[in-house]
């Protein structure tokens, strides 16, 4: 007789992906992030709200491990993807060998070039995947981008503004495929947005970056597939573009 | 942080003299293509009347027909091939040996700050030195043989390609190297996939100035003192007034300047097809 045995959750498992304590970042005299604090879950989907030139890419950047110059305390995982705001993308490889670069060739599954052909295929660019980036459209270059973050099924996936350059069409597509890959490998994902509604329908967290601290925090719990005319959604709306400093249509 | 300091800006007094685009060098307005040749047929048909009619008098510049015959006795007699022969080993010997010498060091002072202490005053030093200047030094020290002429080259050869490729290593976009941290690159990936082929433009740039002063630089050695060549049988023809065989060397000098840059510029398209002029055209 097989005696159930108590599901041990491991402290590795409960540990935050990322951990950030008093996070201070100068350009010379300016002061973009100020003693911040931050805590990302396993899992978790977080938006990023916030100003442009608030420090949301400065962040990015620190929790990517690309800043040698923040101080304060920085513990992150090994297992980080980044989109950044610009695609990035090699110039001199292929889209396809973008999407490959640096992926472990052994000890997966899939071999990397399938894993890129998979990844391409999501983001509607398999067409592309022999193309120069140089020739790439604003918008495939930044699902290019998106594909490299992606097919690296990370613990942390940082994306800064990744769906900027997409039309309306092929957004709602891509915010499908981001909400579908998340729920199968549930990595925690930072997204860094301006769009409210994107935010909204996306994250379990909402995050407003002012003044260099996280100056709001509001959990998202609507259950997902989600309306934009759902009641919470439009009352968090309208408490987040306040917290943005804008004051929302229809009333005030 | 364990990436090269590509990240960090870096200052440095290297300007590569402005150079067109390749591209926008080979993009020329197409169509009368053989209109282009009228001036210079023009030119060549004065040049043989002047001649005919003894205005200039041979003394000073044989006829273009003289040339055209003394050039084809001299490839049946074998002289011109020869002295090509030599003059084609020269250059090539020390081309090679001065651009590896010349990348190396890039590569040295290019990838870390302490290559950069280590070499760069150095060659920064010997940049200002005319090397021409050298000529005497290198006869005391290597006779004159093979050697100084091959030296001369080699010394020639080497500054424009480090320069290159040092400015081409550092002007690598920082960005870059950001995405090569972030997918875990390592350190000699980082250098084999974004430093290297960064900095191939620039090294190529420095390749054709460096072609440039290499067939310079090989003149100049040639007519110092050579015993085997196209120098020297441009020498020898002084001696003896054959100024049909000093015309006959010059053209040569410059068909093979024309025909190394036309291999880099061969080069220069099969390398960088990623770019897009090259894809639009
Ligand atoms: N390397 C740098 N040197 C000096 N100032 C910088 C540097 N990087 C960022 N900054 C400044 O820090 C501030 C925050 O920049 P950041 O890129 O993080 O803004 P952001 O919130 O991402 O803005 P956006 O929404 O426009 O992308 C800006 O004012 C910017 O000018
Ligand atoms: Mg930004």
């Amino acid at each position: 007789m097989a005696t159930r045995v108590p599901v041990q959750v491991s402290d590795t498992a409960r540990q935050p992906v990322a951990s950030v304590r008093d996070l201070t970042r100068r350009f010379g005299e300016r002061t973009v992030l100020d003693r911040l604090d931050l805590e990302i879950g396993r899992g978790e989907f977080i938006a990023l709200l916030g100003r442009s030139g608030s420090g949301k890419s400065t962040l990015l950047r620190a929790l990517a491990g690309l800043d040698g110059e923040v101080e304060g305390g920085l513990t992150v995982t090994d297992s980080v993807a980044v989109a950044f705001q610009e695609p990035r993308l090699i110039p001199w490889k292929r889209v396809h060998a973008n999407i490959t670069l640096g992926l472990p060739g052994k000890g997966a599954a899939q071999g990397p070039k399938e894993r890129a052909d998979a990844a391409l295929a999501e983001v509607g660019l398999s067409e592309r995947a022999g193309a120069w980036p140089l020739t790439l459209s604003g918008g495939e270059a930044q699902r290019a981008s998106l594909a490299r973050a992606l097919v690296r099924e990370p613990e942390l996936l940082l994306l800064d503004e990744p769906f900027s350059a997409l039309d309306a069409l092929t957004r709602i597509t891509i915010h499908q495929l981001v909400l579908q890959l998340w729920s199968v490998h549930r990595p925690a994902v930072l997204l860094v947005t301006h769009d409210v509604d994107e935010a909204l329908l996306l994250a379990d967290r909402v995050l407003v970056l002012d003044e260099g601290r996280i100056a709001h925090d509001s959990a998202v719990s609507t259950p997902r597939p989600r309306h934009r005319d759902d009641p919470d959604l439009l009352s968090l709306r309208a408490t987040l573009l306040s917290a943005l400093g804008v004051s929302p249509e229809g009333s005030s | 942080m364990s990436v090269l300091e590509l990240g960090t800006p870096v200052r440095t007094e290297i300007r590569p003299g402005p150079q067109p685009s390749p591209a926008a060098q080979n993009r020329r307005p197409r169509g009368k293509a053989w209109q282009r040749w009228i001036s210079p047929l023009v030119l060549v048909v004065v040049w043989q009347i002047a001649s005919s009619t003894g205005l200039l008098p041979e003394r000073l510049l044989a006829a273009p027909s003289t040339v055209a015959t003394t050039a084809v006795d001299l490839v049946q007699s074998g002289t011109l091939l020869t002295a090509i022969a030599v003059s084609l080993q020269r250059v090539l010997i020390g081309f090679a040996g001065g651009g590896l010498a010349g990348v190396g060091l890039a590569l040295v002072a290019g990838l870390s700050h302490k290559g950069e202490n280590a070499v760069d005053p150095i060659m920064q030093m010997l940049r200002a030195l005319p090397f021409f200047g050298l000529i005497p030094l290198f006869i005391l020290w290597f006779g004159i043989g093979e050697t100084p002429k091959v030296l001369l080259v080699a010394l020639a050869v080497s500054f424009p390609l480090y320069l290159n490729t040092f400015a081409g290593i550092r002007g690598v976009d920082a960005k870059l190297a950001e995405v090569a941290r972030t997918v875990r690159l390592s350190k000699t990936q980082l250098i084999r996939h974004i430093v290297l082929p960064g900095a191939l433009p620039q090294t190529l740039v420095g390749l054709r100035q460096s072609l440039g002063v290499a067939w310079l630089a090989l003149i100049v050695a040639e007519q110092v003192n050579a015993n085997a060549g196209l120098g020297y049988m441009i020498n020898d023809a002084r001696e003896f007034l054959r100024t049909d065989v000093i015309v006959v060397g010059l053209l040569v000098y410059s068909a093979l300047g024309l025909l190394t840059d036309a291999l880099v510029r061969l080069l220069e398209r099969r390398a960088l097809t990623w770019r897009r002029e090259f894809l639009s055209k």
